[in-house]
């Protein structure tokens, strides 16, 4: 890979100032407030045409009163559901932004709290010996914060509140070099039927190829935080995405697990290289209310609120 | 397949008339329950509070837990109430039933073996409910009546009034019909030719 000179490309430096970590704050409480509510257009234009497509008339019916309850959360300024989730930011830090992280996070947190108590939200945060729920959607180490750092003078802050039920329909597999992308295949498509309806099909599979263990988990939860319909620009992993696309929605799962065409909305992969001896599959699913909410934020502005 | 529209509590022939793949719209009362508290009614042995029981005879169980806001008064508020997945709560089918006459479990996801096994039993039914799509569900539930064990919050065992709620689909019937089975048997013989044709 070429090697990028940082030091001569440097331009401008964003120091944050003080008001800076408030607006972090007043952002992350919206932010997880609306993105309960307000139900990205990408994902929104999957359902429909999942409506259009299906086939079976029960499985139409079931993603109609999905669409409606859609609606219903515009109309009535409600929750689409009622799982909050456990917080998880992805945060994408320009190289020409300077700031305190701890602060940063400290920020998150309070926005996150503020939301939970303030609207008020179910905390849905546990500590995981005790069972003790804290009421403040926060906890040891959650929010659960992914950081990447990109070319830039902005700082963009993305929330997805991730839903149990598609969250414990997690898995990850050390595959043998031998099995190759056959066995990567044939792995993600039993996941898909082991979880059957438990994580709200349709969902959008979410996939890390290689890596270590912990980094192709974090690869299959940033691939089903995607936008659907942006496929990946690598040409080789976009193919595998459409393939098991069309073998996921052959299956018949169908939209809650009750049958019909509509399993997947889409098929998402992150993928990174990996040791020569490993072949690590792992697989996030993303439940059909697929909440995200984005805030970025430039010099001297207010934040952009998009999704 | 047909469509009811039923009372709660049910009775002996509305559970013997329904059909997997028949859709319900039920009214009345519901008793939301899911981990905690049927972890502590069954696994730690708490007798459950003595208004509760009786009123649980015929009753239909939610596996949920809301969102709530608490008023002044100390009742509650609805914010968000949906339903959660039900393979976790299965093991505590039976003794709902058994023990307490629940007759109806609503929730998503479906039950496992053990669970669809006590319905057929001592006949009861599975209603699905879409999870997700708590906006709906919320907005026919009337009024929070009741809630018992507060300190497991929000894991606390709750009386709703609904009225049109659903669309719920009879998914695990009294007669041992099981549309989540059937699905994954149908789906299991696709993934076989999908995985021998890759
Ligand atoms: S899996 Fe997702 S959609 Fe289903 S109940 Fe949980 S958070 Fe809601």
């Amino acid at each position: 890979m070429a090697i990028t000179d940082y030091v001569a490309a440097y331009k401008k430096t964003w120091e944050v100032n003080e008001n800076f970590y408030q607006s972090v704050e007043e952002a992350c409480k919206t932010l997880y407030i609306e993105s309960l509510k307000d139900l990205p257009p990408d994902v929104r234009r999957a359902l429909e045409r999942a409506h259009e497509k299906e086939k079976l008339e029960s499985g139409k019916e079931i993603l109609a009163t999905l669409i409606k309850t859609v609606s219903t959360a515009d109309e009535e300024k409600l929750l689409i559901c009622q799982d909050t989730g456990i917080p998880v930011y992805f945060i994408k830090v320009g190289n020409q932004v300077r700031f305190d992280g701890l602060r940063l996070e400290q920020a998150i947190r309070k926005g996150t709290e503020r939301a939970t108590l303030e609207h008020p939200l179910r905390s849905s945060i546990v500590n995981t010996l005790t069972r003790e729920n804290h009421g403040t959607s926060t906890g040891n180490q959650v929010p659960v914060i992914h950081y990447e750092f990109v070319e830039g003078n902005e700082i963009e802050i993305l929330i997805v509140p991730k839903g149990s039920g598609s969250e414990n329909m997690s898995y990850l597999k050390m595959l043998t070099p031998a099995e190759g992308i056959e066995g990567i295949k044939k792995y993600v498509l039993e996941c898909v039927f082991e979880s059957g309806a438990n994580p709200c099909p349709p969902t959008i599979v979410g996939i890390g190829l290689g890596g270590s263990a912990d980094k192709c988990a974090a690869l299959a939860k940033k691939a089903a935080a995607r936008e659907v319909g942006a496929p990946n620009p690598d040409p080789d992993v976009r193919e595998l995405e459409e393939k098991l696309y069309t073998a996921i929605n052959k299956m018949g799962i169908g939209a809650h697990g009750l049958g019909g065409n509509t399993t997947a909305l889409a098929v998402h992969i992150e993928a990174a290289d990996t040791h020569m001896t490993c072949n690590p599959v792992a697989v996030n699913m993303m439940c059909w209310p697929a909440r995200r909410m984005r805030a970025t934020f430039k010099s001297q502005t207010k934040p952009e609120i998009s999704y | 397949m047909a469509h009811y529209r039923l009372q709660a509590p049910l009775t002996d022939k509305d559970i013997e008339q329904l059909h997997a793949g028949d859709t319900v719209t039920l009214d009345g009362i519901i008793f939301g329950v899911r981990d905690a508290n049927l972890i502590r009614l069954f696994d730690k042995k708490v007798d459950l509070p003595n208004d509760l029981k009786p009123q649980l005879q015929g009753a239909i169980a939610l596996h949920t837990a809301p969102g709530v806001k608490k008023l002044e008064d100390g009742t509650y508020e609805k914010v968000s109430i949906g339903t959660t997945t039900s393979y976790r709560m299965d093991r505590f089918t039976r003794g709902l039933m058994e023990d307490f006459g629940v007759r109806v479990i609503v929730g998503k996801g479906g039950l496992l073996e053990e669970g669809s096994e006590a319905l057929v039993d001592l006949k009861g039914c599975y209603f699905t409910i879409l999870g997700g799509s708590a906006a709906l569900e919320t907005t026919q539930v009337e009024a929070i009546e009741d809630i018992w064990w507060e300190d497991l919050m929000p894991e606390a065992i709750w009386k709703f009034r609904v009225k049109n709620f659903g669309p719920l689909i009879v998914s695990i019937d009294s007669h041992g019909n099981n549309k989540y089975k059937d699905v994954k048997k149908v789906a299991r013989k696709n993934l076989d030719e999908i995985i021998s044709n890759l």
